[in-house]
């Protein structure tokens, strides 16, 4: 006969307040197997913990029920406090009183019942728990960071400088993300390029830091502590270790038309190329697609430019697989394009840019050497009008959310045209201004009060052309609504922040999830922001959500601190909570008949298969094999096993079928 | 082919040719047209400032006499019926609450089975039978102009983009015409407040009428009663407000259509506009356009 303790908790207010707590305690005790029963007002706290720790050793209790708040709340602090108490913590079961019951109902006889209900629940589950033993799992000390931009970067430098082993990835050519793309950063208009170039170098160097750029994570399978990832290496074409980045085949390219996505389409590049000036690495990249040797098979200026015969024309995409002990996710984001935008021409007039084009043309080493000219024409505008939230904050032609970055960047752009041309005229169209951060305010008030910039609270309803002037429509809603019309000669819109091409792909590649508009979620948005609900993998800037520098380094900084705090322990301890193939004696060994569903079914690929011989190595039996350190214990074997052979520890089809014949 | 037909009170009044264009223009392409019988006045403009109620009893008396009479769409050509029908129909839709007790005002069975459709929604059905029927390629540069009700609000009229409509231009398009790309698509031509204040809407008006005239069309196309006799009834007003004789005609979508489709100007109801439709012989070339690269 089991000896279970049951401890009802009043949760202060929320549960007291609707469920007769006392009276449920006094029904427990009825219950068979149940020979303690007692209610508290905090059974979290100490003197509560005390409570349930004495009754075990008093009573000599074989399981307890703690009827209290959700299981995700409470239940680590409560099998801590029966382990200390001697008992296996796997013998202690939650009972929800509160989400389950007192939150949701109103104050009757009826809560209280249901509430007795789901005690009862329990109780019959505890009965046939079964003590369960913690899985030890060892951990490979290196980090994958998958992101080369200010997030990715950061972090890597962070892990290494702990002394770990770090794999830096990056999709494009160069390391530099589009923080290498701004011209000036807010709120102390320090240049972009100087505070970041430092750091790629210095992670390029780094003899803990392995840079893999032109990569690509094609397969993840593994979990916390032991993943093994499969890297695409894309050709560039060319042999790193030979190519010393003189340059020199980039000036003999013939293909130079070539739209130039590190300058926003603003500039051109040529078929051999590397991003940018600083880029790291300083090696090129053959862009295939337009490059005259694959397109017509006939040009090799770069080959015989090339002094240290470095030029592979017939280099293959490498496939490496590396084992990994946990994983950085640093992706970044993506801008909406100004062709998103009707009312605003569909991109039909050059003139109308995003918030990166701008960037571009204010930074030094953009296409217009810093200096604010139309693409259009190459004039230079005389007044420029600046458009906050151009699809943020619009669920009907946007997005919900607010970018959080453009309010900051958008009076950086309008200060920074007006440094460079005082005579010219600069407008904001804002819904509201969202400068919260340190010395933020400040930078507002300066481009509003110091630089001239007009900021017009009001949303644009129009863009249209006339006589070569883009015509801006707009409202003026601190004066009455008035209508207000400015003839501009350029237009920026603050476009919304969007997560980056393929981050979805990437999230079902490697099972984490992604909130509503395809952001990585996070596990706990106040408690746990850098990690996902998938253990070993952490998460840092913007591909979370719209970040500015500051926070992106700061969450770099601490996903950091969680993979160096994960490697700094040599074996890992997971939950038991795992599916198991039962086992028979010889000669059916298992109830299992190897059908296999099972293995197309898990979407944690744990399920393989094993085979049984006999004594002379004839083969005997196929059957489905479970493997504990990849099993989630989510169970969805367990309803596919039509031969009921595969049962998840903690709750077996004897708990469940107990719990539901209880009510 | 069969569809209810709901003209409401401008089509026999002031704007009879959309309705002699509407019914020519469906006749060609072999649609009858069933008047929804006993209509009433949709109480556009004045019930729904004035009394809630009212404004949705009256379009659910209308749609329920359509449904009574077996109909499952109706065409509502004037955008201001077209409008409050299909706000009426979603509200009640929403509200079950609320369509009780319009159903006891109107003392007539509602269901809300029946769809309403404005003119575009239905011309861009028949787009490949008007692109077959039509003779004479409609090569004129126009300035299409959707005014305020056909597209707004969005959830309720679910049609076309309402910042940037284009089934107009589509329509227009297949019978040759060019569409211009212009800043007064969705602008307000001040309604009803032609008789209040006159002088609002010249000022409207004028800057729809110059924008298109700025922009070498040869006729601004319109779906909406309200929207053409504020450009064309007002148009001395305009003109005094402009201080220029603007003599841009403006044009029913069904009229363009019609003349497309080698209709009779007499059966479209061009002789009954203020402003004369004077339309130069079309030519191979699209007429009116001096500068191509502009759109």
């Amino acid at each position: 006969m089991s000896r279970i303790g049951v401890f009802v908790c009043h949760c202060g207010e929320n549960i007291g307040s609707t469920v007769d707590c006392q009276e449920v305690a006094a029904r427990c005790k009825q219950m068979p197997g149940v020979v303690h029963s007692e209610d508290y007002k905090y059974m979290c706290s100490d003197p509560g913990q005390s409570m349930i720790k004495q009754a075990i050793e008093e009573q000599g209790l074989d399981g307890v029920v703690v009827a209290a708040c959700s299981p995700r709340m409470h239940e680590p602090t409560f099998r801590r406090a029966v382990s200390e108490a001697g008992l296996n913590p796997y013998l202690c079961e939650m009972a929800n009183l509160r989400e389950h019951c007192s939150w949701v109902h109103e104050e009757t006889d009826s809560t209280t019942d249901k509430a007795t209900d789901l005690v009862h629940l329990q109780v019959e589950k505890v009965k046939r728990n079964k003590p369960l033993q913690p899985i030890q799992v060892p951990i490979t000390k290196t980090a994958l960071v998958i992101g080369g931009g200010v997030a990715g970067i950061q972090a890597a430098l962070d892990i290494a400088d702990s002394d770990r082993k770090v794999i830096l990835l990056e999709r494009s050519p160069s390391l530099g993300g589009h923080m290498a793309q701004l011209s000036e950063t807010f709120p102390t208009l320090d240049c972009s390029q100087c505070i970041l170039t430092p750091k790629m170098v210095e992670a390029a160097r780094h003899p803990n830091i392995t840079l893999m750029t032109y990569s690509e994570l094609e397969h993840l399978e593994g979990f916390i502590g032991n993943f093994k990832a499969t890297i695409r290496k894309r050709a560039r074409k060319i042999d790193e270790k030979l190519c010393t980045g003189c340059g020199l085949c980039l000036q003999k390219c013939p293909t130079r038309k070539i739209s130039d996505g590190f300058n926003e389409g603003l500039g051109m590049r040529r078929a051999i190329y590397v991003p940018f000036p600083q880029a790291v690495p300083n090696t090129p990249v053959i862009d295939i697609q337009n490059c005259s040797h694959f397109r017509k098979k006939k040009c090799d200026r770069c080959v015989k430019a090339c002094p240290t015969d470095a030029i592979r024309f017939e280099q293959q995409d490498e496939w490496i697989t590396v084992d990994v002990g946990a994983i950085v996710l640093a992706t970044g984001f993506k801008i909406m394009r100004s062709d998103q935008f009707p009312e605003y021409g569909y991109g039909a007039y050059p003139d109308i840019i995003d918030g990166l084009q701008f960037e571009r043309l204010a930074s030094a080493s953009g296409p217009t050497q810093g200096v604010i000219k139309r693409p259009s024409d190459g004039k230079e505008p005389e007044t420029i009008v600046f458009l906050a939230c151009a699809g943020s904050r619009d669920a009907a032609k946007g997005v919900k959310y607010c970018s959080k970055i453009c309010c900051m960047y958008t009076a950086k752009h309008a200060m920074l045209y007006k440094h460079k041309a005082p005579h010219g005229k600069a407008y904001v169209f804002y819904m509201d201004i969202r400068a919260a951060g340190k010395n933020y305010d400040e930078f507002v008030r300066r481009a509003i009060e110091e630089d001239g910039v007009k900021y017009i609270r009001g949303r644009v309803s129009r863009i249209y052309e006339e006589d070569g002037k883009l015509i801006v429509k707009g409202a003026d809603t601190l004066l009455g609504g008035r209508p207000v019309e400015i003839k501009a000669d350029m237009v920026v819109l603050a476009t919304a922040v969007q997560p980056n091409d393929g981050q979805i792909d990437l999230a079902r590649k490697i099972h984490v999830g992604c909130d509503e508009y395809g952001f990585f979620a996070e596990a706990h948005p106040k408690l746990r922001p850098v990690e996902t609900n998938t253990a070993g993998i952490y998460l840092a800037g913007a591909c979370q959500s719209p970040r500015d520098i500051p926070e992106t380094v700061a969450q770099a900084g601490g996903a950091a601190a969680k993979v160096v705090a994960l490697f700094s322990r040599d074996r890992l301890t997971r939950e038991p909570l795992v599916a198991e193939v039962n086992r028979r004696p010889s000669p059916i060994y298992s109830d299992c008949v190897g059908c296999f569903l099972c293995e197309t079914a898990c979407p944690y690929q744990a399920i393989g298969q094993e085979t049984v011989t006999d004594r002379d190595g004839k083969l005997y039996k196929t059957m489905a094999k479970i493997n504990p350190g990849l099993c989630q214990g989510c169970g969805t074997c367990v309803a596919t096993c039509r031969t009921k052979a595969i049962d998840l520890h903690g709750y077996s089809n004897e708990q469940i079928y107990a719990e539901i014949m209880s009510l | 082919m069969r569809m209810g037909y709901y003209p409401g009170c401008s089509l026999l009044g002031s704007a009879r040719e959309f309705n002699e264009s509407v019914r020519a223009v469906c006749e060609a392409i072999d649609l009858t047209l069933e008047e929804v019988p006993d209509w009433n006045c949709c109480g556009a403009s004045s019930a729904h400032v004035l009394n809630h109620d009212l404004a949705l009893a009256l379009p659910a008396r209308i749609l329920a006499q359509a449904e009574a009479a077996g109909l499952e769409e109706i065409l509502a050509p004037c955008a201001a019926c077209f409008n409050r029908l299909a706000s009426t129909r979603a509200t009640l839709a929403a509200d079950p609450a609320k369509r009780q007790e319009i159903v006891e005002l109107i003392e007539l069975p509602y269901s809300g089975r029946v769809r309403v459709l404005n003119v575009l929604e239905v011309l861009e059905r028949y787009r490949d039978r008007i692109e077959a029927k039509t003779v004479n390629a409609f090569r004129y540069k126009v300035a299409c102009y959707y005014g305020c009700l056909l597209v707004r609000p969005p959830d309720v009229v679910k049609f076309d983009r309402p910042e940037n409509p284009q089934s107009m231009d589509r329509l227009l398009a297949t019978v040759g015409a060019k569409p211009i790309d212009w800043a007064c698509k969705t602008e307000c031509c001040g309604a009803s407040f032609s008789v209040t204040r006159t002088d609002l809407v010249a000022q409207l008006g004028g800057r729809i009428v110059a924008d298109a005239t700025r922009r070498n069309a040869a006729a601004i196309v319109v779906a909406c009663p309200m929207c053409q006799s504020n450009l064309d009834m007002r148009r001395p007003e305009i003109n005094r407000q402009l201080q220029q004789e603007q003599r841009i005609p403006v044009l029913f979508i069904t009229q363009a259509l019609g003349l497309a489709m080698g209709i009779e100007a007499h059966r479209l109801g061009l002789q009954r506009h203020l402003v004369p439709v004077e339309l130069p012989e079309p030519e191979l070339e699209v007429v009116g356009d001096d500068d191509d690269e502009d759109d």
